[in-house]
């Protein structure tokens, strides 16, 4: 009994620490696609440096805003990596809550790539095949756009082969299936005439919208964008809600976030198609090969050059409140913008990040060391 | 009377027949049961079996890790340093350069700047740090030539333990080096300085995202850490619970609605608990995320049913003779409880906590919603320092880009495993050595 009671109060004891102590590692919160990179830094940050280690959660871009714009205070995150720009309604978020000051890092690109076992026939595709394979809905014989009839990639384009429609990518919570969506759909998606046209058209031009709604047959889409914007939809909402859809039934298989596994299922697999970042082709290149997307291979300068086409940028935002409160933030940041780690020759880049360009880069790390505030 | 005798004896033949028939029945009925018994039990060894198998076969060859001697010139000049040197100039001297101009020195073939990279590239990223320590720990080496055991990277271990002299064609190899690099390293194996050694980095370090560099210290220390704080909070409450409602309580309303309660609560998804953990610890109480603490609480919630209801098992399991007896004594009932029942319940309690405990080590879930899914590489130290566990490491390292971490997942889950195992048999062993039957 007298040990129960010991135990007891032991418990209560540490709990009243716990509660009273502040923080003395920095903490990281964020974006799965940076957090390769950032975990990276944070261990040569805590061996080469008298500060501790920073700890690093990979909590996804948006999970780890909303965790950065909860408040001030050793609580909230000091920092958070994001493979996307903060949107201004989580910039507004953040302000309401008093983080008002946010110092935004740029670190590099990543690229996003559709890839197949080595082995199997390297495939050439366009955006527009892309588009046309794992959209909901594509355009069809009458121009009015119908659920995606395509079952293999010669249904999309009579260049490719006769084999079936199977890409394996990540779930919808993911920040890749996001840019992927946006960058490879959408874009492939823009290149079919009548839905350009319809992205141009402003809010006043209703009646042309309406119009070319009708001529698409995508009514569905202009009522949830007018039910999201009111007044201000636009012709773009409307290209958004169905360029970025991806086909339900079975072509496009979710296969979680643990990019490994869809190496391994790539290579169990010949004819299946795998989406996942640059990073993971750079370590698995004896095993599986990138697509050509619109004539360029995902290789290291493709991608930093721009020519290829489907890449992101990648950041992470500083609470500047936490500096001085937290030891070591402003050394962290200064290091993670440093030459070594993030220059043409950063270790970094040896772990697959794409650099910035020479001109980005000095404005980038003028901007990040001297902490000026993000505006959006 | 004779038509009676036949009648009768027909009947009886007849009777032996449908017996002898549904017997035949019956025993077939019986094999074919006992023959779907065999056929699950085999089928779930297999499984086992192929489990084992196919981690062992994955994480052996994590448990060692490849060194290379390279005999290495602790030239004063270039580090500036001499034998007094103090700590501090030793720490301030640039072994990055140092280390990168000792290579070069050794292979004057990797010209332009591509492959001197290379080079490089095929020691660990940590080897400056490494020279810098030996030297703190040893002033007299400035100046002297000594070998040096490197810890060869990744792509180098990987490489020598899977494709070095295999013959095998380009589809099959597994690396990512290249040609030049690959000429080193055959060259350093023909020389004989290259050799495989117990990985005690794997024991002996913390998370570290160079997998040759990567280990489960941290994770296992956090590990330790969060089960401590479960067993201190979950073992007294539970124990006490169980007393009270089996010994104390009225049998009515309340006590029941409690104990259904307590019999859903074990069946909750763990999940919920870190979801509850999230909104009472962190977000009300403003307790620090990551940290073996609010892990603790979180799994103390979900252990917590668990231990009650095999405490009270226990408790239920204590003849009343017993208590009979005692009271007969002039006991009182809490001298009944504390001096008699609770030390013949005891064993089922400490089987049923440490049941427990096993199941809260193998947790991730619950641990997700409250930050201890982190890449922390410093060593927890207390129960208020950010820690991860060792499910979560594996998970971790299962998520991981480079190929290396293939075989550390397996060897971390060997680990765990082992942990699992031997939990559960000190479980079996207290049943057996203190259990008592009446």
């Amino acid at each position: 009994m007298k040990n129960l009671a010991l135990g007891l109060i032991a418990a209560a004891a540490t709990f009243n620490i716990s509660t009273a102590a502040a923080r003395d590692s920095i903490s990281v919160v964020g974006s799965s696609t940076v957090y390769p990179f950032a975990t990276v830094v944070a261990e040569r940050f805590g061996k080469s440096t008298k500060f501790n280690s920073p700890k690093v959660e990979s909590t996804g871009s948006g999970g780890g805003l909303k965790l950065f714009c909860k408040g001030v205070g050793v609580a909230t995150p000091d920092v958070t990596n994001a493979s996307r720009r903060i949107k201004s309604s989580e910039f507004e978020q953040c302000q309401k809550n008093g983080v008002k000051e946010i110092v935004e890092v740029l670190i590099g690109y990543d690229g996003i790539v559709l890839a197949n076992a080595k082995g199997a026939a390297p495939m050439e595709l366009t955006r527009k095949d892309i588009y046309m394979a794992l959209a909901k809905l594509v355009p069809g014989p009458d121009g009015k756009l119908i659920e995606n009839p395509n079952k293999t990639w010669k249904d999309v384009n009579a260049a490719l082969p006769a084999t079936k429609i199977e890409v394996l990518g990540p779930p919808p919570t993911s920040g890749t299936r996001d840019a992927f969506a946006e960058l490879a759909l959408e874009g492939g998606a823009r290149q079919v005439e009548d839905i350009a046209k319809l992205r141009k058209m402003k809010a006043d031009q209703k009646g042309e919208i309406e119009a070319m709604v009708a001529k698409l047959g995508v009514e569905a889409a202009w009522t949830a964008a007018v039910k999201k914007k009111g007044e201000k939809a636009k012709g773009k909402d409307v290209v958004k809600i169905i360029g970025r859809s991806v086909r339900e039934d079975g072509a496009y298989i979710e296969a979680g976030e643990n990019d490994n596994l869809i190496v391994n299922k790539l290579v169990a697999n010949p004819n299946a198609l795998g989406i996942f970042g640059f990073s993971f082709l750079d370590q698995n290149s004896d095993k599986v090969q990138g697509s050509v997307i619109d004539g360029n291979a995902p290789t290291f300068e493709a991608i930093s050059t721009g020519e290829y086409k489907v890449s992101r940028p990648l950041y992470f935002y500083v609470k500047k409140a936490h500096i001085g409160t937290v030891p070591g933030i402003e050394e962290y940041l200064n290091m993670f913008v440093s030459e070594d780690t993030i220059g043409p020759d950063g270790y970094l880049i040896d772990k697959g990040l794409i650099p910035l360009g020479d001109e980005q880069y000095e404005e980038m790390s003028s901007g990040a060391k001297a902490l000026n505030n993000l505006a959006l | 009377m004779t038509d009676q005798i036949i009648a009768e004896s027909d009947a009886r033949v007849v009777a032996a027949e449908r017996r002898a028939a549904t017997l035949k029945k019956r025993k077939a009925a019986e094999k074919r049961f006992q023959w779907f018994g065999r056929i699950s039990i085999g089928f779930g060894i297999a499984c086992v079996l192929f489990l084992f198998t196919d981690i062992v076969s994955k994480g052996a060859s994590a448990f060692t890790q490849t060194y290379v001697d390279v005999e290495i010139t602790f030239d004063a000049d270039t580090l500036g340093l001499s034998p007094q040197s103090t700590e501090e100039e030793i720490r301030a001297a640039s072994f990055g350069s140092f280390f990168k101009k000792s290579l070069r020195a050794k292979y004057p073939e990797a010209s332009d700047r591509r492959q001197k990279r290379q080079l490089y590239a095929l020691f660990t990223s940590d080897m400056p740090l490494i020279l810098r320590d030996m030297v703190i720990a040893d002033p007299s080496l400035i100046g002297q030539t000594t070998t040096v055991s490197m810890i060869a990277d990744d792509d180098f271990d990987t490489y020598y333990k899977h494709s070095y002299g295999k013959n095998l064609s380009a589809e099959d190899k597994v690396s990512r080096l290249n040609e030049f690099q690959e000429g080193i390293v055959d060259d350093l194996v023909e020389s004989g300085a290259v050799e495989r050694k117990f990985n005690s980095i794997l024991f002996s370090n913390s998370d570290s995202r160079e997998p040759e560099l990567a280990g489960i210290r941290g994770a296992v220390v956090g590990s330790i850490l969060t089960l401590l704080v479960t067993l201190v909070l979950s073992f007294p409450i539970a124990v006490a619970t169980a007393i009270y409602l089996e010994e104390f309580a009225p049998k009515n309303k309340i006590t029941d609605f409690i104990e259904v309660n307590i019999n859903n609560l074990a069946a909750v998804p763990s999940v919920i608990f870190g979801l509850l953990g999230l909104a009472v610890f962190i977000n009300f109480f403003g307790m620090p995320r990551s940290v073996p603490l609010v892990g603790g609480f979180v799994l103390t919630l979900m252990t917590l049913p668990t231990i009650i209801i095999s405490s009270r098992a226990a408790i239920k399991a204590v003849p009343p003779s017993i208590r009979e007896a005692a009271y007969g004594m002039g006991a009182s009932k809490v001298q009944t409880v504390i001096h008699h029942v609770l030390p013949l319940a005891m064993p089922g309690m400490l089987t049923g906590t440490i049941i427990g405990m096993a199941q809260a080590l193998g947790e991730t879930a619950p641990l997700l919603m409250i930050g201890m899914v982190a890449f922390i590489v410093d060593t927890p130290t207390g129960i208020t320092d950010p820690a991860t566990v060792l499910p979560v490491q594996i998970f971790l390292w299962s998520d991981s880009p480079e190929r290396a971490f293939v075989e550390k997942t397996s060897a971390a889950i060997m680990v765990l495993l082992t942990f699992l195992i031997c939990m559960n048999s000190l479980a079996v062993w207290l049943r057996k050595r203190l259990e008592r039957r009446w």
